[in-house]
């Protein structure tokens, strides 16, 4: 196994205090980025590292802010993603709680690379706990002098706020997001323009995940080699893996990207709980397809988890065993997509209700087997049709539990009851 | 509302490039102080940050995390998504039922409790999970249940 580098501190308890950090080697990467590079040298070194959006579209980080126009006469903001939302997801959370300067490190170079003098760190309401260290943190960095005005005395200024959301899963889509910063109802936005030119109060804006911007000082301390040297040819660095489910040592592994799906269960999660068989996982969380245990040998990277039929998404594994019925997942998800759908495009919000509806009279006993082809269509009818992913999102349970578990639909409405015996 | 709340929330006025940025921030601050977003103080807000109260509510109406009525001194919410499910969330929810002898969405008759279920915590690696206003409870099970709910009678 190779190092650990986002969670190589993550067990000190005292890790999310400054002193504590910089004695780690924190905060070597702000001034040698201050006093040395060029923005657009910073911008180099991350495209050249090769590091890719954790938060679930796997976008190149330096290709996002280079497309930041840097001649713009508006003031430019960048925005750390720390909703959260995806069920199976809590990495961002134990990043946040045990590694605040990890975090804030991360930032202050991003904004210096983009031209950005403000930040906002978006965090889901529910952190409470989270939103406060950050907020002591900040005060910390203030204190030390790598926020605030002329930083270091390089000249660079810049503010850090921590903005709470309010429990809503979309504010985690970007443009919403960026609705939800401004203080609108937070609708989804059309793309173009992208947030790149037009974003948080129609400036340039850059949005990046909590797990994305604390590699970023590592990069910079270590050099884009070093980074590209870790994970596959495609997709590089560690990735936090969110362990969760019917597996007996479930939580946050840090391994290098290409990790194969069955060692992390196996070897880290310590197998399947009760001594029951595998079934199925969903590998990126619930916006990601199921995957049924045959394909277990599965290597955890962009590339590989596309080629099997699924996505990595934001890390997010969820395992189920033998007594998992797929009927009942797919319905409790689209339900979940039902109740977090913003209700702005038709298909979506419409879509999300009918296919709730359906799945529920089969989950009950009451389905028809014309309700197989009915639910097909209707995901047809919604994949690619709206503003955000969202819609694509709640086709997923559906086509690929029907896919891969047609015949436990066509039992419950066969036989109007469960075909999993529940041990 | 006291004039000290009232001062914090006028103060997030020239926190933010734009003024309408404060309107979450000032949820947040009633939602602390009230335990719901009252109308007094939803009015409060469009008053102060010269909001129409008509888009406030629009705003407000969007976000689950603030109660829109009056709930019990402590709320509870229980994630009921996937990986709690995996790990036995339905029967704990029912445990609680029986305990407080109410069903999800209401209030125990003393307003010491309201119970309710949310959507993934974003801590799921520690399943089952709850909330008790601000605060998380993982890896429950029944014993811990039965020593939140006493400690939290008690206070
Ligand atoms: C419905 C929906 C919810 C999302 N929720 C989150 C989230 O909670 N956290 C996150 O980082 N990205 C989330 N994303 C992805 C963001 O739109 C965006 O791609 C990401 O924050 C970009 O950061 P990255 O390039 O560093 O991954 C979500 C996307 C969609 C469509
Ligand atoms: S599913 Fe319950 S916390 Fe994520």
């Amino acid at each position: 196994m190779t190092e650990k580098i986002l969670f190589k501190y993550i067990d000190q308890p005292d890790q999310y205090k400054i002193d504590t950090y910089i004695k780690n080697g924190g905060y070597q990467a702000v001034p040698r980025v201050l006093k040395e590079l060029s923005p657009e040298q910073v911008i180099d070194i991350i495209k050249k590292s090769g590091l890719r959006g954790r938060g679930g579209a796997g976008f190149p980080t330096g290709m996002k802010w280079g497309f930041v126009p840097k001649d713009s006469s508006k003031p430019r903001f960048l925005l750390c993603n720390a909703d959260e939302g995806e069920p199976g997801t809590f990495k961002d959370r134990e990043l946040m709680q045990k590694d605040p300067h990890q975090l804030l490190e991360g930032i202050i170079i991003s904004s210096y690379a983009i031209g950005a003098n403000l930040s906002f760190i978006y965090i889901r309401g529910e952190f409470a706990f989270e939103a406060n260290r950050l907020e002591e943190a900040i005060k910390e960095a203030y204190n030390k002098g790598f926020l605030g005005k002329n930083i270091l005395g390089t000249g660079f200024d810049l503010e850090i706020k921590v903005h709470r959301g309010g429990g809503a899963y979309i504010c985690g889509e970007e443009t919403s997001l960026l609705s939800s910063i401004e203080g609108v109802r937070p609708l989804v936005r059309l793309r173009p323009p992208y947030p790149a030119i037009s974003g948080c109060y129609e400036c340039p804006s850059a949005v990046n995940n909590v797990e994305t911007l604390s590699n970023v000082p590592h990069i910079i301390i270590n050099g884009a080699e070093w980074y590209a040297g870790i994970g596959t040819p495609k997709s590089k660095g560690t990735k936090i893996f969110c362990l969760s489910g019917q597996v007996n040592k479930p939580g946050n592994y840090e391994l290098p990207m290409g990790t194969p799906l069955r060692e992390l269960i196996e070897e880290y999660g310590g197998g399947i709980k009760n001594n029951r068989k595998l079934k199925a996982v969903i590998p990126g969380g619930v916006s990601t397809q199921v995957l049924p245990v045959t394909k277990v040998d599965v290597k955890l990277d962009f590339e590989s988890l596309i080629e099997a039929g699924s996505m990595l998404g934001s890390g997010a594994v969820i395992v189920m065993d033998e007594n998992t019925c797929m009927v009942e997942t797919a319905y409790r998800l689209v339900q979940f997509f039902e109740h977090e759908s913003c209700g702005e495009c038709t298909p979506c919000r419409e879509g999300t209700y009918w296919l709730s509806r359906i799945m529920k009279r089969i989950v009950q006993g009451q389905g028809r087997m014309e309700d197989i082809d009915l639910l097909l269509d209707l995901c047809d009818n919604i994949f690619g049709k709206t503003i955000c992913p969202l819609g694509d999102s709640v086709t997923i349970p559906i086509t690929s539990t029907l896919q891969h578990f047609r015949e436990e639909y066509e039992y419950h409405i066969k036989n109007k009851r469960c075909p999993v015996e529940r041990k | 509302m006291t004039k000290e709340i009232e001062e914090k929330i006028l103060s997030l006025k020239g926190k933010f490039p734009k003024v309408k940025t404060a309107i979450l921030p000032a949820f947040h601050i009633l939602y602390q102080e009230s335990g719901y977003l009252d109308p007094e103080g939803m009015e409060k807000i469009s008053e102060l940050l010269e909001i129409p109260l008509m888009e406030v509510y629009e705003v407000a109406s969007f976000y689950t995390y603030f109660p829109s009525e009056k709930t019990g001194k402590y709320i509870i919410r229980v994630c009921d998504n996937l990986s709690c499910l995996l790990s036995g969330a339905e029967k704990l929810i029912g445990y609680l039922e029986e305990k407080l002898k109410i069903k999800v969405g209401q209030m125990t008759p003393d307003g010491l409790f309201t119970l309710s279920t949310v959507e993934c915590l974003g801590s799921c690696g520690t399943a089952p999970v709850m909330m008790v206003n601000e605060d998380y409870y993982e890896n429950l099970t029944r014993e811990k249940i039965d020593q939140i709910l006493e400690k939290l009678s008690k206070k």
